[in-house]
């Protein structure tokens, strides 16, 4: 038998009225990989957590987890998943040890085994000093930690972060981050969802950029950015030099010529290593004077303003601003 | 089966331990209820006429089963409240039964009832009342209580999984229970009202259940309404168990 894929979604549709979340969506992780499934607000990638979560039916489409379908083996998948969502999911009256040993209980196990993986997680989480205080006291931070521990309750092999960072100032995201690396260190498959394009860049191994329901790219963050032409030198000519030996100087070094714009010549260069020495020789011999000159690598913002003809965060500020209306 | 057991203990003691955490869900529990025969004892039961009994052995009867149908308030409140925040969509993910988190919220009821009508009996006996029948009757007439107020919550989770927000909750709760307590014989008898009213009133199950008290505590003729009652409470559960649950099943966190 060979292994199945850790999760294998294919020609999932799922559509709530007139609105169709997920437009057949194809989706692939191996097993110990992390993808994230990186898009705007609305674009369908809670849906889709919630399709494998067991939470929601797909109308059309299958949807495996560790070789098991989600609908008609809902049960097993259970076993074997954890969901942290967006909203920190913890029982406010209850302390972060009640919490945690309520879903050990919940998966099976007795109270002083499910107490003890408690104490173990609040200890990995660092809140082994508030373990004892009810949860409404916590921070926004230590809720969405111990939201994540409650997941990690049972040791799933596969888990699902719907938006892990949402809302959290820097330091609890960087902190947050830290902890996912470590279970992806251990061999955990993780699908999150993030509208961060640097949180994708950081946590993943393949990025699936979602739009409307439907997957419009994947692929490391390497292969998106390279979609756009790889590395770009930009050169500030001097004021007084002259752009047109500027760009004759530097032709040689590209596959197309480049073009100057009021001053700033950008070189799509076809080698990385030597490309800043060579620039800067080749435009000296020439005598051209330059002002500064920096090699860039396209971001994954400029991936997604290509991709989908709107920037990533712009949607998501609009969405913020329709909550708070 | 077993796993539907545990589970439901475990959500029960989930919703229990709450309890003393949230000072004002307790005094909903405790003070209000008290509140209410007080006011209903010395400020209206001098008008009004209640042949046979004086007005504190009518109005206890109809006053706890008033208090035991508002108190699965918690569960449709609570239910919206996890629904909200998405700790439904946490349990819907775990592997436990399907039935055990409305099973164990409901039965955390009956212990939140059984805490409620022994204030209110409490509170009765200082204020004039006593049992006119032996202790099997009047222990027949709180398994009735309990068992009532547990059919309620019922309807009640159903209610709480069904609308968007705690204040619709509270409001849709009221719009629909008090008129049906009210409009019973709870507080008055039924023969002082005007006749379309009176024909409501007859056939409503809050009165058949308080009329069922009234012949378990005071032996006042009850006809067929004990049996009634029972299985009143027994059909609301048939009806709005496998509701709710439908409902959790597809219940959805924002």
């Amino acid at each position: 038998m060979s292994s199945p894929a850790a999760i294998e979604v294919s020609g999932v549709v799922k559509r709530f009225g007139d609105v169709v979340a997920l437009d057949g969506v194809d989706l692939l992780a191996r097993h110990g990989e992390v993808v994230a499934l990186l898009g705007p607000n609305g674009a369908g990638k809670t849906t889709l957590v919630r399709v494998l979560a067991t939470l929601l039916e797909p109308d059309a489409g299958t949807a495996q987890v560790l070789g098991l379908d989600v609908c008609r083996e809902a049960a097993a998948v259970r076993e074997r998943i954890g969901l942290a969502g967006q909203y920190a999911a913890v029982d406010e009256n209850l302390t972060g040890l009640e919490n945690l040993t309520m879903v050990g209980r919940l998966y099976g196990a007795r109270r002083t085994e499910a107490k003890a993986r408690g104490h173990e997680l609040l200890e990995r989480f660092d809140l082994l000093d508030a373990a004892g205080r009810p949860t409404k006291t916590y921070s926004g931070g230590m809720r969405r930690r111990l939201d994540l521990a409650a997941a990690l309750v049972a040791r799933p092999p596969v888990l699902f972060l719907d938006e892990p960072t949402t809302g959290l100032d820097p330091r609890s995201r960087l902190s947050l981050w830290a902890v996912i690396e470590g279970l992806v260190a251990e061999g955990t498959t993780v699908l999150l969802t993030t509208q961060y394009l640097d949180e994708a860049d950081r946590l993943a191994d393949t990025i699936a950029v979602i739009d409307r329901g439907r997957l419009i790219a994947e692929g490391t963050s390497d292969d998106l950015k390279d979609r756009l032409g790889g590395e770009r030198l930009e050169i500030h000519l001097d004021v007084d030099a002259d752009p047109a030996a500027a760009v004759r100087a530097l032709a040689p070094m590209s596959d197309e010529l480049p073009t100057p714009v009021d001053g700033l010549l950008r070189v799509n260069v076809r080698e990385r290593a030597g490309a800043i020495v060579e620039a800067v020789r080749r435009l000296s011999e020439a005598g051209v004077g330059v002002e500064d000159l920096a090699l860039r690598r396209p971001t994954l913002d400029d991936v997604f303003l290509a991709l989908t003809g709107h920037g990533a965060e712009a949607d998501a500020d609009e969405a913020e601003q329709e909550r708070a209306a | 089966m077993r796993r539907l057991v545990t589970d439901t203990l475990i959500i029960a003691e989930r919703n229990l331990i709450r309890l003393p955490r949230t000072p004002e869900l307790f005094i909903g529990y405790t003070v209000q209820p008290i509140m209410f025969v007080l006011l209903f004892r010395y400020v209206l039961g001098g008008a009004i006429r209640t042949p046979g009994y004086s007005y504190v052995e009518f109005l206890i009867p109809g006053i706890i089963v008033q208090n035991a149908a508002f108190a699965g308030f918690a569960t449709a409140l609570g239910l919206n409240e996890d629904t909200r925040k998405g700790l439904i969509d946490r349990f819907r993910s775990l592997p436990m039964s399907r039935a055990a988190v409305l099973g164990g919220r409901t039965l955390a009821d009956v212990a939140t009832n059984a805490l409620s009508i022994t204030i209110l009996l409490v509170t009765a006996v200082i204020i004039g009342f006593s049992f006119r029948v032996g202790f099997p009757l009047a222990a027949a007439g709180v398994a009735l209580l309990l068992l009532f107020g547990y059919a309620f919550s019922w309807f009640l989770a159903f209610l709480g999984l069904s609308v968007s927000s705690p204040e619709t909750v509270n409001s849709l709760g009221f719009i629909s229970v008090f008129p049906l307590t009210f409009i019973s014989s709870a507080f008055v008898p039924v023969a002082s009202m005007p006749s379309g009213l009176r024909q409501f009133a007859e056939v409503n199950p809050f009165t058949i259940v308080v009329d069922a008290m009234r012949h378990l505590w005071l032996g006042a003729p009850a006809h067929n309404n004990v049996w009634a009652a029972f299985a009143w409470s027994l059909v609301i559960v048939a009806v709005f168990a496998p509701l709710a649950v439908r409902r959790y099943r597809r219940a959805a966190g924002r």
